[in-house]
């Protein structure tokens, strides 16, 4: 599936700062990763090369799954700010 | 920040989903003014499900709902599809009941429409506001904290959803474990309203509900769900959060997938993508209610797991517990004791109701299906599928050879006393929902 086409029939008021932050030191030792498969919006890439977590956090659905599985339990989750974040018309 | 005096209120209700919103409801009757804070743009904004509303519990609340309430479709089949990998069996129900069972609607506009009722009976809703804290003094809430301002109340009502952060701030439950949530991905697929009758079988404002078992979660803890709506289709699916973790299974893959099964594909053909959804589903049930009341505080709906995964049933629990809450709430305000020890009556009154009831008798169920899950969700599965293939089949074999192939089979597959542990199981379960 395109997950970007999916994506792309939200509407979304991104934030200037992301409200997930994960520990890039845990993240370099985590071994599966669970938030970058379980995250229905495809919002966490390992990026090998730079040992790092790249974070598409104004693609988030607001879900919270990446929370409950972070292999570290590290990960730092808010809901973003009242008036930014995804929108449901439907849901 | 403001003087706690100046920013007082009798109550305070976070979250303003189907939970919240019948709280507000209850207490704006009895003259209390209550305070909902909803953090998305409007109630509904943030929310996601399957999914169908219960008549008989919304008219609790609303006897006149559905001159007024967005409604889709008033569902008059069910039909729970079991699909292998490229056949299915289903069984289905179709009545016109007299009364409606379910509509299925739009939480976008559902919760809206249960906002703007709470609203005309006198309650106060905050939206685009998150609550990031609860204000506590001597083990006791006594307000909430805002992005912008503190807002202080004798009773503060959690009805923030299933990740319900502020119940794990003052300690009321631990952190969800990941087999005890799913998370859930959803699609709304526009259709022609016509197509969609011609293809379920309905008149125009008739739905019929899909439950999915099996197909691209066989062997896995999920299940897949299709509503109709006025002229689009919900299509979904819930996977249990721990067959995510490093298994490379993506929950849309899934979706993906058993959309092109041969029995979904040709309801949904054509169905063009018009709202993606994610949210999670509260799987712990029974066991993992969290403490449902302290000194100032009580929990209802998702944030208290109330949830009948077997059924399907959120909103109508969610919306009995924040009903329940409020009458709590409305007596304590009379007599003015905010305690723990007062506050128990949430409980005690929500035990007499189905929802401790059905929890209650369902408790093994997810712990059951856990462990057995490889088999009852995929063997058994699939096993079924074979004796319809079997009984089907015209080919010139003595059907007698047929049943001692097929019961062979079976034995060897699943082993002997593997269906012996399987049956076990499954009388463990009945006899916890049927005897005690
Ligand atoms: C895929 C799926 C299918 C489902 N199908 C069905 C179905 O067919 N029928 C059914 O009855 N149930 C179904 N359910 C369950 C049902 O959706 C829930 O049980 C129900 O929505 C719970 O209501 P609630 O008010 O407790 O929580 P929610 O509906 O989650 O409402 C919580 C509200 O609180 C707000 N909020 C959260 N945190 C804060 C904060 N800190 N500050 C301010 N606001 C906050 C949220 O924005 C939200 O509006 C389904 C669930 C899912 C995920
Ligand atoms: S699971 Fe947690 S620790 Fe592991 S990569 Fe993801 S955010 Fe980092
Ligand atoms: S909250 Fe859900 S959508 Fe957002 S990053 Fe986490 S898993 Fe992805």
């Amino acid at each position: 599936m395109n997950i970007d086409k999916n994506l792309s029939t939200l509407k979304y008021t991104p934030d200037t700062v992301s409200h997930l932050t994960p520990n890039p030191n845990d993240c370099k030792i985590c071994k599966n990763r669970p938030c970058v498969n379980a995250c229905p919006a495809g919002v966490y890439e390992w990026i090998e090369s730079e040992g790092r977590l790249l974070v598409k956090y104004e693609n988030c659905l607001e879900c919270g799954a990446c929370r409950i599985l972070c292999e570290k339990k590290s990960l730092k989750w808010e809901y973003p700010k009242g008036t930014k974040g995804v929108m449901f018309k439907r849901g | 920040m403001a003087a706690e005096s100046e920013n007082k209120t009798n109550v305070i209700i976070v979250g303003g989903g189907p939970a919240g919103l019948s709280a507000a409801t209850v207490l704006a009757r009895a003259g209390f003014e209550p305070i909902v804070i909803e953090r998305g743009t409007f109630s509904g904004s943030k929310n996601v499900f399957g999914g169908a509303i219960y008549s008989e519990s919304v008219k609790e609340l609303f006897p006149d709902f559905e001159l007024t309430a967005p409604l889709e479709r008033n569902n008059i089949e069910h039909k729970f599809a079991i699909l292998g990998e490229d056949d299915s069996t289903v069984i289905s129900y179709r009545k016109k009941p007299q009364n409606s069972v379910s509509y299925s609607v739009m939480r976008g506009k559902f919760d809206r429409w249960m906002a703007e009722q709470a609203q005309k009976e006198g309650a106060i809703l905050v939206e685009e506001t998150v609550v990031r804290e609860l204000i506590t003094e001597n083990n006791k809430v006594i307000g909430v904290r805002t992005e912008l301002e503190d807002y202080y109340a004798n009773i503060v009502i959690l009805a923030d959803g299933v990740n319900s952060l502020l119940a794990k701030q003052i300690g009321l439950r631990k952190d969800i474990e990941p087999k005890d949530a799913a998370v859930s991905v959803k699609e709304v697929l526009k259709l022609d309203k016509q197509l969609i009758n011609e293809r379920f079988l309905l008149n125009d404002d008739e739905g019929c509900i899909y439950e999915l078992f099996g197909g691209s979660m066989l062997g896995k803890l999920g299940l897949g769900f299709i509503y109709t709506n006025k002229d689009s289709i919900s299509i979904g699916l819930g996977i249990t959060l721990d067959e995510l973790n490093g298994t490379g299974i993506k929950p849309y893959e899934l979706l993906e997938k058993i959309k092109e099964h041969p029995t979904i594909a040709p309801l949904i053909e054509g169905g063009e993508v018009i709202e993606y959804s994610a949210h999670l589903i509260p799987e712990g049930g029974y066991k993992k209610i969290p403490q449902l009341y302290d000194n100032g505080v009580m929990v209802v709906g998702d944030a208290a797991m109330l949830v009948n995964n077997m059924h399907w049933e959120g909103t109508n629990l969610a919306m009995l517990s924040g009903k329940i809450a409020a009458e709590t709430a409305i007596i304590a305000l009379t007599k003015k004791d905010f305690s723990k020890k007062f506050l128990s009556k949430y409980k005690k009154n929500l035990e007499k109701t189905f929802i401790m009831k059905d929890l209650y008798a369902y408790r093994n169920l997810m712990d059951i299906m856990h462990d057995k899950r490889k088999i009852f969700m995929d063997i058994y599965f699939k096993k079924i599928n074979a004796f319809f293939e079997m009984f089907t089949s015209v080919n010139g074999v003595p059907k007698r050879e047929l049943y001692r192939k097929y019961i062979w089979e079976f034995i060897k597959d699943r082993g002997f006393f593997g269906i012996i542990s399987d049956g076990f199981a499954v009388l463990k379960l009945l006899w916890s929902v049927l005897v005690k």
